[in-house]
């Protein structure tokens, strides 16, 4: 297949656009602050105190708040903003002639970002899980190698999330509306904002529902030994709930894998470029 | 022509009613952006209200009674709704424009702005606003309104809301937008060096998110950090402490000097920033 073939390239041209754009890539990854402004709130929650059914206290949700910045450095995309502006501006036509699927394209364009992200955040990891959350990660090998296999899952299900809502922008002219009102729900239910265990009870059960935590809390969990809203740290159930909700987590990058195609086929067929 | 003042009362009015016949244009997209962002208002409140009832639920006291950093739940909500007061005016007057001139130097068109015959400053600080952010802005002083409502019917302390409070509350709250503008500047200023800086324009409004907690909440470096460095704590605390007859004047008089000081800074390093520009498009 041609495809599969080009795909080394093209992950070598991505990586030569992250390395020209570097500052650029640098500056999008010190915008990501919200973790730490939830940590200082929730730091200064916990003083003296401890919250939740978890008995949280500040060490725990500073390891918390720390891991939430990372996974969500390594698992974010800016698939959306290119998909609608290359619909609307037609620039899209020049991909549909390629003998590559254009969403596989972007596949390439975005993790080969992923060293150069790898290159900065890592340092930066490594610092702040030394300094803040030392005592905080978990021991277990299994969740570790849990945490390992659900970040792949977290960013493809930010990336088809993301891919889906970009894809309407062949049947409506604006769909970032409709990303911002995807955001603010994912802040206040994966874990971002709030752990899930400190949420109200109606709260904590919608989110347990809901995609969003396995974008983010659930591998959080996983490396704090904590798979189990609610329950302790370290525990052999927790390992049980981690293997579950790693197979739920594939589970909706599955059905979105199938959302996206479906909406790429319907969506093409009354596309029509405008110039480009 | 009108010389002096007159002048740019009649161009800002020019502005405003461009931006007043834009905004009727796409009349629905206005509602649903003022709708949009009263939901992430909202949304983003949810948290404060959490972290409040969780510490007050684990020392057994309630939602009023407890307090996060020596604030207590209302006066917090007082300092998150000044956060997002501010917010509407750095989104709806101060962002819009500034962003422009990144366009303009980028393309080379910062030219005819510089060829017409009033202040540079001025004509790029007022050249587009974004009128739905008064939807936002008047549900956030209405939030001031009720959380100051409730916290003075549950024990506020003496001195509270009385009329010199207020005034200088609202003083203050007039340096946290001219802190901000001054801030802004700064950053755009950087658009004449390095050529792409509209990200930077993220990373500032990400940076101002820190602001929306009560000062309480910065210990330590972070806290010197946002008052003398960044400003935040400046802009969104000080304006309600002193709302609530506890801001001491030493702080009062830093807020003032400090808004006299990037204001003067901004504009020198605007000036500077355009001696030194060399026309993309000549």
């Amino acid at each position: 297949m041609a495809g599969l073939k080009a795909y080394p390239t093209l992950l070598r041209i991505g990586f030569a656009e992250a390395i020209a754009y570097r500052a650029e890539l640098l500056v999008w990854m010190l915008t990501t602050t919200m973790p730490l402004v939830s940590m200082a709130l929730w730091s200064s929650a916990a003083a003296g105190q401890r919250l939740g059914p978890e008995q949280m206290g500040q060490a725990e949700l500073v390891g918390y708040f720390t891991l939430t910045l990372l996974v969500r450095l390594i698992t974010s995309s800016w698939v959306l903003w290119q998909l609608t502006e290359e619909i609307r501006s037609g620039t899209l036509a020049q991909r549909l002639l390629r003998p590559i699927h254009p969403l596989v394209s972007y596949t390439a364009e975005q993790l080969a970002a992923l060293p150069l992200r790898g290159a900065i955040v890592l340092p930066l990891a490594l610092g702040l899980l030394y300094f803040f959350a030392r005592g905080q990660i978990t021991s277990d090998p299994w969740l570790w190698l849990c945490f390992v296999l659900a970040l792949p899952g977290a960013w493809a299900i930010n990336f088809l999330s993301m891919a889906l809502i970009g894809l309407l922008a062949f049947y409506v002219d604006s769909t970032l509306g409709l990303f911002y009102a995807w955001i603010g729900v994912y802040t206040l239910m994966s874990g971002y904002m709030v752990p899930m265990s400190l949420m109200p009870a109606w709260m904590a059960k919608l989110a347990a529902l809901l995609p969003f935590r396995y974008m983010l809390e659930t591998p959080v969990r996983m490396l704090l030994g904590w798979p189990l809203v609610g329950g302790a740290k370290d525990t052999l159930t927790g390992r049980a709930e981690a293997f579950w909700s790693l197979g739920i987590e594939y589970g909706y990058v599955v059905v979105l894998l199938v959302g996206v195609a479906l909406l790429w086929r319907a969506g093409l067929r009354r596309y029509a470029a405008f110039g480009g | 022509m009108p010389d002096g003042r007159g002048k740019y009362r009649r161009l800002i009015g020019i502005q405003l009613r461009i931006s007043l016949l834009t905004a009727m244009q796409y009349r629905w997209d206005f509602l649903a952006q003022g709708l949009m962002q009263l939901l992430w208002m909202a949304l983003s409140v949810m948290p404060l209200y959490i972290a409040y009832k969780a510490r007050a639920v684990a020392q057994g006291s309630s939602l009023t009674a407890t307090d996060i950093g020596g604030w207590g739940f209302y006066p917090a909500t007082m300092v998150f709704a000044t956060f997002y007061l501010l917010k509407a005016a750095l989104d709806g007057a101060i962002n819009p424009s500034l962003i422009g001139v990144v366009d303009h130097i980028r393309k080379g068109t910062l030219d005819f702005v510089l060829l017409k015959p009033a202040d540079a400053q001025f004509l790029v600080s007022t050249a587009k606003f974004e009128l739905w952010h008064v939807i936002d802005g008047l549900a956030a002083a209405v939030l001031v309104g009720v959380a100051s409502q409730r916290f003075s019917h549950s024990g506020a302390p003496v001195g509270a809301f009385s009329a010199s409070a207020i005034l200088a509350s609202l003083l203050l709250l007039l340096c946290g937008a001219l802190l901000l503008y001054a801030v802004w500047l700064l950053v755009v200023c950087a658009a004449f060096y390095v050529v792409r800086i509209d990200n930077l324009s993220y990373l500032f409004t990400s940076v101002f998110d820190f602001a929306r907690w009560p000062r309480g909440v910065f210990r330590g470096a972070l806290h010197v950090v946002f008052t003398y460095v960044l400003p935040l704590v400046v802009m969104t605390s000080f304006p309600v402490d002193a709302l609530l007859g506890r801001l001491r004047p030493q702080e009062a008089l830093w807020a003032l000097v400090l808004t006299g000081l990037l204001l003067l800074l901004s504009r020198w390093t605007f000036r500077r920033a355009l001696a030194n520009y060399t026309s993309a498009s000549s």
